[in-house]
């Protein structure tokens, strides 16, 4: 056993865990956060996603005991635009992969903030916009198995919309 | 998962002697390691977190080369300013693989080390000599789409899944290792072995040593680079075939060029003697299709995967022609 503390959703956890215990079991079993959803276990589909020290990964990847003194946001630490925008948009059927997209599309948007590229970004581009094909780059780390792609996306758009172009 | 213990040493000595102990394993963003432990595919007694060891950085070499750190992560290379400038097709090759959630976490010393996708090596039900030396290869005879089709032999027609490599692999990159006895330095196209009969050994790699820093060479050439990934999916896919091509053309004439290709050998494929017909050759297109023709001439192709030898020469060419042309890169 370890022993590892991190910050989840604002306050701090003590946990006693086996080195083998993923990031993802950790929270969902031991701290009863369920927003993460174990999709695949394997890093293909993104329903996992968390944000660790405010960048998105895949939870079920990551060992707990790796993100020892780490700071954690699940969907339940999230309160942010997108979530009514999903809404509006239609950004969801089942819901399943949904925790997912949001704390990716959250992660998306500061890595955007930050100057990161994409594969799609033109060589050499300075400043440029949060386009379409952009956004559905950025956010192929998440399946959605209901197809709600569409939805997603215009809930995506009208939010960074708001925040503007780099 | 079987049980193992677990250990972050703060410093590269530590981190080697817990190394050396036998059936430990280096870990570093673990999105490679752990699915394979969960697959019961890797079994280590120890892994040894090097995440804590101060390889992190990208930094200046005199000249206008790059020191990337083993520790640096996949998105943070791609990203740097340096890289996009100097070398982008490296940054593209990094963009193109995987997910953004899983390049944050993947450290560059663990794509180099990252294992193949072949579904046989997946699969415990099947007959795979990477997994289980001696047992044979279901994927000769099974489905082999994805399959390399240079440098294979007869036990193993696994592919390398990497991305980053094939850029590292154009650029002259030089992979820097540290173990017991020391500091060495393997160019990258020696540090990935071709399978022969011992497809199990995949790396120069000793047993305990680590990988700490890759290095680029100055290549002004490398300034007008592309990397070109050819997959089932627009993103999120391994390469069928991938190129990784700096060109330099001066009055029609080719003076300068790097090529490397991806998702057809059991190793990043430097385009040796593509390279070698190119140089001092016209700067047109069937200059680019006779040079790429002669590189894939050695294909050994199987049941589903034939396509790829005219695939790779078709994405050759076309990525060539982008290069000399100065067109969009898609
Ligand atoms: C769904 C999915 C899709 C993917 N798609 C792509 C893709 O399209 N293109 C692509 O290129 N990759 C792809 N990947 C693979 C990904 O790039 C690798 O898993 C990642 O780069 C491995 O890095 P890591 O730090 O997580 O390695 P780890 O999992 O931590 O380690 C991998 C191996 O490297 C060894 N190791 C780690 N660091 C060192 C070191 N410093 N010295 C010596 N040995 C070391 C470990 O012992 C282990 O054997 C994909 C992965 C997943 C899960
Ligand atoms: S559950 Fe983690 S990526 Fe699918
Ligand atoms: S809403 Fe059902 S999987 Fe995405």
């Amino acid at each position: 056993m370890t022993q590892i503390r991190m910050n989840v959703n604002g306050s701090v956890e003590s946990l006693d865990v086996e080195p083998w215990v993923s990031l993802l079991d950790a929270l969902r079993e031991r701290l009863g956060l369920t927003g993460p959803k174990k999709g695949c276990d394997q890093g293909a589909c993104g329903a996992c996603t968390v944000l660790a020290d405010g960048l998105r990964i895949n939870a079920c990847l990551a060992l707990a005991v790796q993100y020892d003194g780490s700071e954690i946001t699940t969907i339940e630490g999230v309160a942010h635009p997108l979530q009514e925008a999903f809404v509006r948009h239609d950004g969801f059927q089942c819901g399943y992969c949904t925790p997912g997209q949001l704390c990716s599309a959250i992660g998306m948007l500061a890595e955007y903030e930050a100057g990161m590229p994409s594969a799609v970004t033109p060589p050499g581009a300075g400043a440029y916009e949060l386009s379409e094909s952009e956004v559905r780059e950025r956010m192929s780390g998440n399946l959605c198995r209901c197809g709600a792609y569409n939805g997603i996306l215009d809930a995506i758009m009208d939010v960074a919309g708001e925040e503007g172009t780099r | 998962m079987k049980p193992f213990a677990y250990v972050k040493p703060a410093d590269v000595e530590a981190a080697i002697q817990a190394a050396a102990q036998p059936g430990a394993r280096f870990l570093g963003g673990g999105t490679n390691l752990v699915d394979l432990m969960r697959e019961g595919i890797e079994q280590p007694d120890t892994v040894v977190d090097v995440t804590g060891l101060p390889f992190d950085t990208v930094d200046d070499l005199p000249g206008g080369g790059l020191r990337i750190g083993a520790l640096v992560r996949n998105s943070a290379l791609a990203a740097d300013r340096r890289v996009r400038e100097r070398y982008p097709m490296l940054s593209q090759a990094v963009l193109s693989g995987a997910s953004a959630q899983l390049r944050n976490m993947a450290t560059v010393g663990g794509n180099l080390l990252q294992r193949t996708r072949c579904p046989y090596f997946y699969d415990h039900a099947s007959a795979c000599n990477k997994r289980e030396p001696g047992r044979g290869c279901d994927a000769l005879d099974g489905f082999n789409r994805g399959a390399a089709i240079l440098g294979v032999s007869a036990s193993c027609v696994a592919a390398h899944p990497s991305d980053l490599c094939v850029a590292l692999a154009a650029l002259d990159a030089v992979v820097e290792l540290r173990g017991q006895d020391g500091t060495r330095r393997v160019p990258l196209t020696d540090f990935h072995r071709l399978p022969g009969d011992t497809p199990e050994v995949e790396t120069v790699l000793a047993p305990g040593e680590l990988v700490t820093a890759v290095e680029l060479p100055p290549a002004p050439v490398a300034a007008n680079s592309r990397y070109r990934k050819v997959r089932d999916r627009a993103s999120y896919a391994f390469a069928l075939v991938s190129v990784a091509a700096a060109l330099e053309v001066r009055d029609g004439v080719v003076t300068d060029v790097c090529l490397a290709l991806g998702g057809v050998a059991p190793r990043p494929w430097r385009a040796t003697e593509a390279e070698r017909l190119l140089v001092g050759g016209p700067a047109d297109e069937s200059a680019y299709r006779r040079a790429a023709e002669a590189e894939l001439a050695g294909a050994s192709t199987r049941r589903d995967n034939a396509f790829k030898a005219a695939l790779a020469t078709a994405t050759i060419v076309a990525t060539l022609r982008e290069l000399s042309t100065g067109g969009d890169p898609r």
